[in-house]
């Protein structure tokens, strides 16, 4: 039943201790994003770097996780490698179910494990192993090897990280029940820096429900709503992949580094072309019946005499923009074959895509040569690309060694800033204009999901500053409220701030109706409070060269325009994040 | 008599939609594993999904060891329960060949009674209710 107070799991890997913590807080930050936040202000250390040991990494879920359909994604929070600054991602898989049935709104692990090391949890039980023989072990092998090592087979959750967390990548991934991760922002070397190579979430307990009536039958109602009209058939149907035509069509489609916003290749990685040639079969994180999760396959021939071999690679839109058209690979099998390596590698696919994309183009102007990176990297030229996923993932060399701490501070040592797509963080597949570029440049998560900028600039074609930083504050806010249930924001048509607030009453947890516009603002506030805290500069972002050198379907970039959403979202989130004494 | 079929698992998701309709309205809980009808993946995602369910035998073994009648015979396969009549020894689900029935941490026994309100749930139509065959009498009348 949901609580008016968090029940969190605190697992020190340096002492070997676990406490379960109570905290009160539920009306005031509801849980996930909200949870994270709340913990990390108390738990992490403002005045000590990414790696300390003691820096936790959380792992939080909503209340009403489990409870309704699309409430079904995990918040895991931490200091990220990438920029030494608090952060969160997202992911699904069978996490947030596996952690409401071990009964814990939020699983904290702080300290450094002696040797590499698998954590256990679940409603009564808590068990480390050493796993040091799975060091430089892949993502898929090591899921495989805990499967047979811990309990609970078919209804827990495997997160686990490959040899790029090991080694200390910035963008290291989690991955998550084989096809889902926390991807970005470095979740994976959260995990590597502490020894921690995978964690096992026994979902193995059951709640009782209330016995309204309200409860059945609202359940039914948004089941019936997500699964029987149209609202959820892009994410079912061709997935998010679906984007990549009509981004093209608006010159919006980053392609080979951003050099250009459209091609006539782009059909060829098209959602339709991965539905009709790759599509194996649709999958679902647990508690979902929408099936977003989109499995192709590739097939090769690895002996003469017709000896194959087949893998199963997860792809979406973002999989496709970073390690597709960004890095001109322009066949859906060999597209694949890149994500199967980074997946194995334990990478977040749009940095390494992305990354690879600015070396590729530094590569061809000279700034760096063979020697740096071993092999002769070439657009469109896959083979190339997976040897250079494994150099990325385990670096021979300075030269990779800087580019997997992001392609920004590569070029910041070798030359090639201007052409490196970073915004904030290797950027995400819209090329859509100024507002996305300053949302994601200057966002949270540095992925395109704090707001919809990405929407915004394909709607709007007038100029208005103010009405455009409204638009990402208000957003924002209105999806770190989904946040903290930690529902899918695919979700986001359904589950308005009305119907959370009727979900939560006819769950015995009523009261908040009205006040979750407030909570959204609280756990914003308290979020910038912590990445300014840890010395964010808004300010200080730049938005590279490259992106004032694009069109789009509204022409040109108009930098000045661009400047003023910079500066306007700068000064904004600094209001946001603003130190408490201030605001009182 | 009507039983419950995963007759379509090969198009399962597993979204787990099913056990948790199950649960939920049939045993009030919110859980994926105390419920009639249990999704597992087998040996990771990329294998796919099995359910585990009552397959409505007739006799049912776990009917014949149930010691108080808790679990008692369909007439044409499968069990009717009666929890308060369970003692919770735990020996039907021992009993079952297909690990159809849950045990939880109190020995409580979950086992599907084929009533079929999980079918609505399932987005991909992979559960079906079939009718059973009639059971002839002993004797062969």
């Amino acid at each position: 039943m949901i609580r008016d107070f968090f029940r969190v799991m605190m697992v020190n890997l340096t002492t070997g201790k676990t406490n379960i913590i109570e905290r009160p807080g539920r009306s005031e930050y509801l849980g996930g994003t909200g949870l994270a936040a709340r913990l990390y202000e108390e738990f992490g250390l403002m005045d000590e770097d990414w790696d300390h040991p003691d820096q936790p990494v959380i792992f939080a879920i909503g209340p009403l996780t489990g409870y309704f359909p699309l409430m079904s994604k995990t918040c895991c929070a931490f200091r990220s490698p990438y920029h030494n600054q608090y952060t969160e991602s997202y992911a699904g898989g069978k996490s947030a179910l596996s952690l409401r049935f071990a009964d814990l709104d939020a699983l904290v692990v702080v300290g450094k494990a002696p040797r590499l090391t698998a954590l256990c949890v679940g409603s009564r039980r808590v068990e480390t192993r050493d796993v040091e023989y799975m060091r430089g072990f892949d993502a898929i092998h090591t899921g495989r090897v805990l499967r047979k090592i811990f309990p609970g087979s078919g209804r827990r959750s495997i997160m686990r990280i490959g040899p790029a967390g090991e080694n200390l990548s910035s963008y290291a991934c989690i991955n998550v029940d084989t096809f889902r991760h926390f991807g970005r922002m470095g979740g994976g070397t959260a995990m590597g820096v502490k020894n921690l190579k995978a964690i096992c979430i026994l979902g193995d307990r059951g709640f009782e429900l209330p016995q309204t009536k309200e409860y059945p039958k609202l359940y039914k109602h948004i089941f019936e709503q997500l699964t029987t009209t149209e609202m959820m058939s892009k994410y079912h149907g061709l997935g998010t992949a679906v984007n990549i035509n009509p981004l093209n069509e608006l010159k919006s489609l980053p392609w080979k580094n951003l050099q250009q916003t459209t091609s006539p290749e782009a059909s060829n990685i098209s959602g339709e072309t991965f539905a009709d040639h790759t599509l194996l079969r649709n999958a679902a994180c647990a508690g979902c019946p929408v099936g977003c999760i989109h499995v192709g396959f590739v097939r090769e021939q690895f002996q003469a005499n017709n000896q194959y071999l087949y893998r199963q690679v997860g792809y979406d839109y973002e999989p496709i923009f970073s390690c597709g058209g960004m890095l001109e690979i322009t066949d859906a099998a060999q597209v694949l074959r890149v994500l199967d390596v980074i997946e194995k590698e334990g990478l977040d696919c749009m940095s390494a895509g992305v990354a690879l994309a600015w070396a590729t183009e530094a590569f061809e102007k000279g700034v760096i040569s063979e020697k740096e990176t071993q092999v002769t990297l070439k657009w469109g030229d896959a083979e190339t690309y997976m040897e250079a996923v494994e150099l990325l993932s385990r670096p021979p060399n300075d030269f990779y060694r800087l580019l997997a701490q992001g392609a920004l501070k590569c070029a910041e040592h070798y030359g090639g800033e201007d052409y490196a797509c970073v915004l904030g963080q290797e950027m995400a597949g819209y090329a859509t204009g100024e507002v996305f570029f300053v949302s994601e440049g200057l966002g949270f998560r540095h992925s395109h999901l704090d707001s919809g900028g990405y929407a915004y600039d394909q709607k709007h074609e007038d100029k208005d500053v103010k009405k455009a930083l409204d638009f990402l504050v208000e957003d924002g806010r209105g999806r770190i409220v989904l946040n903290c249930m930690v529902g899918c924001l695919f979700s986001r048509g359904v589950y308005k701030d009305d119907l959370l607030a009727e979900a939560m009453e006819s769950v015995g947890y009523g009261g908040l109706n009205g006040k979750m516009d407030e909570i959204g603002e609280r756990v914003q506030k308290l979020r910038w409070r912590l990445r300014i805290g840890m010395g964010y500069n808004p300010l200080a972002v730049k938005i590279p060269k490259r992106y004032t050198e694009i069109t789009t379907w509204k022409g040109p970039i108009d930098t000045e325009y661009l400047e003023a959403l910079r500066t306007g979202y700068a000064a904004r989130i600094m209001e946001m994040g603003a130190p408490l004494e201030d605001e009182e | 008599m009507k039983a419950l079929r995963a007759a379509r698992m090969e198009r399962c998701i597993g979204c787990h939609s099913c056990s948790l309709a199950c649960s939920r309205q049939v045993h009030k809980f919110l859980s994926w594993n105390k419920a009639g009808i249990r999704i597992a993946s087998a040996g990771g995602l990329s294998t796919g999904f099995e359910a585990k369910l009552c397959l409505a035998c007739h006799p049912a073994p776990c009917a014949d060891v149930c010691p108080t009648g808790a679990m008692a015979q369909r007439k044409d396969g499968g069990v009717m329960q009666k929890k308060n009549l369970c003692i919770r020894c735990g020996k039907c689900a021992e009993a079952c060949p297909v690990d159809a029935i849950f045990l939880d941490h109190q020995v409580n026994p979950y086992v599907c009674i084929h009533c079929g309100r999980c079918v609505d749930f399932c987005p991909h139509d992979c559960l079906e209710m079939v009718d059973l065959p009639k059971k002839e009498k002993e004797g062969g009348e």
